[in-house]
């Protein structure tokens, strides 16, 4: 497929093995001196064939690969699958649970978006903001772990209902928590957001506007940013979200300095529900009495959930037995990477990195 | 954009009866289309024109043919609009490629884990797996699986 090179156009890689590809890929470039003529991004270095394990894996079984796809927001993907299979078998779940599941979900995307907001700034040249990320994140994977035993791939959700309650002792960190984090963003804007060099590298650069997005089917932050108000929370509302007070964050412009400022207003959108769940947290069981071999009966169903990323979506067809029929999992990054086919030809190589670093993919959920 | 008159738009491409609602609390969608690859293209347009986009395109094996999947959603309200395609053994799909840009990715994954043949694509190479591969994963016939039925055993009616 390569051409003969004239004097000016040369090829790059850039990875498969490169701190800002963020995972495993690689994009293959096409450069006119510091221009991108061309950009294919080539992935599948992570493919484990996880929907392929799905039918030969009870039901069951699945979940700790559910978290394994996204490993920023495993949780997000944990409860999407659950909530999936539970939907198609007709599983009711305790309320209590529905409010931990939501508590937990929002404390993972919270903690991935805060490893996104360090690393893309250490994409665009500054350590210290990482720092102070990671410094926050960490109080959330030490929240996260005392009830799901695990720090990053969480396999929490049961069939109705969640493995373990949580007690006094997860509330009480969780709102000393958000207390700290509020606390946080006034160092994070006078740090980052008002820092004349990262304005210089984001503003206007990247642009992916509403029609851009719909053609490529993008989501998330990033058609946020385009000034849509696509959430799945809020658009096809599932578990307990209706009952929870919060906005949509939007930008107008659609370039990587509104996909940040999004990504960061988020947070505190999910700071805000976990805080009315932490004080409305109802009483009850966490688990409900799930039946022990769930065959949910034939035929298919979809299931939408808001991973941090964006829409992403469960599609299971069932032939009544206790294993998947065909197990799709539609992931948000797959769509997001793919529009770095349209957005970066024309634009520097420097902004290569800013582009992809405010996209915010997870190679390994595209690979799945 | 209500699904009824999605529905009626739909019907005026495929066959009427071919246009479905379904019960979005228990299947997570509203509108199930069944179609055949001379008018896949033309499903895609009435999509596009309503403002869809293309959330994924998947497939699956069944003992009478594979079926390509098509599901379709909007930013607005929601629409979610399942599509769907039967072949027969060996036979090319038209992509929609030049509609949804998305399909791009999306058709090349379906070639690579299917062997679907996507007719007009204009790059469909393996994108998951490694070009030399010699075999596409998601057949019933690769590796361990649980049963392999048909498509009236799953959805209750033949879908020719």
């Amino acid at each position: 497929m390569l051409e003969p090179i004239t004097e000016q156009t040369f090829y790059l890689n850039l990875g498969p093995q490169h701190p800002s590809t963020h995972g495993v890929l690689r994009l293959f470039l096409k450069l006119d001196g510091e221009y991108i003529v061309e950009a294919d991004p080539i992935v599948g270095y992570g493919h484990r064939g996880h929907e392929k394990m799905a039918e030969s894996h009870l039901y069951e079984q699945f979940f700790p690969n559910s978290s394994r796809m996204d490993y920023l927001s495993g949780l997000l993907f944990n409860h999407a699958y659950v909530a999936a299979v539970e939907k198609m078998a007709g599983i009711a779940v305790p309320y209590r649970a529905e409010y931990i599941r939501v508590i937990c979900a929002e404390l993972n995307r919270i903690s991935s978006h805060l490893l996104w907001f360090g690393t893309y700034i250490m994409d665009l040249g500054a350590f210290t903001p990482f720092l102070y990320a990671f410094d926050d994140r960490e109080i959330i994977l030490d929240i996260l772990d005392r009830v799901t035993g695990s720090r990053l791939t969480y396999s929490y959700c049961r069939l109705g209902g969640v493995a373990k309650d949580i007690d006094e002792e997860f509330i009480s960190s969780t709102r000393k928590f958000i207390k700290r984090l509020r606390s946080r963003w006034h160092d994070y804007h006078n740090l980052v957001t008002k820092n004349v060099i990262f304005i210089h590298r984001t503003k206007d650069v990247g642009i992916i506007d509403r029609d851009l997005a719909l053609r490529f089917g993008c989501t998330g932050p990033i058609l946020r940013a385009a000034g849509v108000p696509y959430d799945i929370r809020k658009a096809e509302p599932y578990s307990v979200y209706p009952e929870f007070d919060f906005d949509i964050p939007t930008g107008s412009n659609g370039d990587a300095f509104d996909r940040y400022m999004v990504r960061l207003q988020e947070m505190e959108q999910s700071l805000r529900i976990i805080e009315q769940a932490l004080d409305r947290l109802p009483p009850g069981p966490h688990k409900g009495l799930a039946p022990v071999r769930v065959s949910p009966p034939k035929g298919d169903c979809y299931f939408a959930a808001e991973s941090a990323r964006g829409a992403l979506g469960y599609y299971i067809i069932s032939d009544g037995s206790r294993y998947p029929y065909r197990l799709k999992v539609r992931v948000p990054s797959f769509s997001n990477l793919q529009v770095l086919t349209d957005v970066l030809p024309g634009t520097l190589v420097a902004d290569t990195i800013s582009i992809l670093g405010s996209i915010d993919i997870v190679v390994p959920e595209v690979d799945r | 954009m209500s699904s009824d008159a999605l529905r009626e738009k739909l019907g005026r491409v495929v066959d009427e009866a071919a246009v479905s609602p379904r019960d979005y609390g228990r299947r997570g969608y509203l509108l199930e289309v069944r179609t055949t690859a001379a008018q896949i293209v033309s499903v895609a347009e009435v999509a596009r024109k309503e403002d869809l986009f293309l959330e994924f395109v998947t497939a699956a094996d069944f003992t009478d043919g594979l079926q390509v999947i098509y599901n379709f959603n909007s930013f607005g309200k929601m629409s979610r609009l399942v599509v769907r395609l039967q072949l027969s053994k060996g036979q090319a799909v038209p992509s929609i490629s030049s509609i949804y840009n998305a399909a791009l990715w999306h058709e090349r994954e379906v070639f690579d884990l299917f062997g679907i043949e996507f007719e007009g694509h204009p790059d469909l190479r393996r994108l998951l797996l490694p070009e030399d591969a010699d075999f596409h994963p998601l057949l019933k016939e690769f590796g361990k699986v649980h049963s392999y039925k048909s498509t009236e055993e799953i959805y209750g009616y033949p879908d020719a």
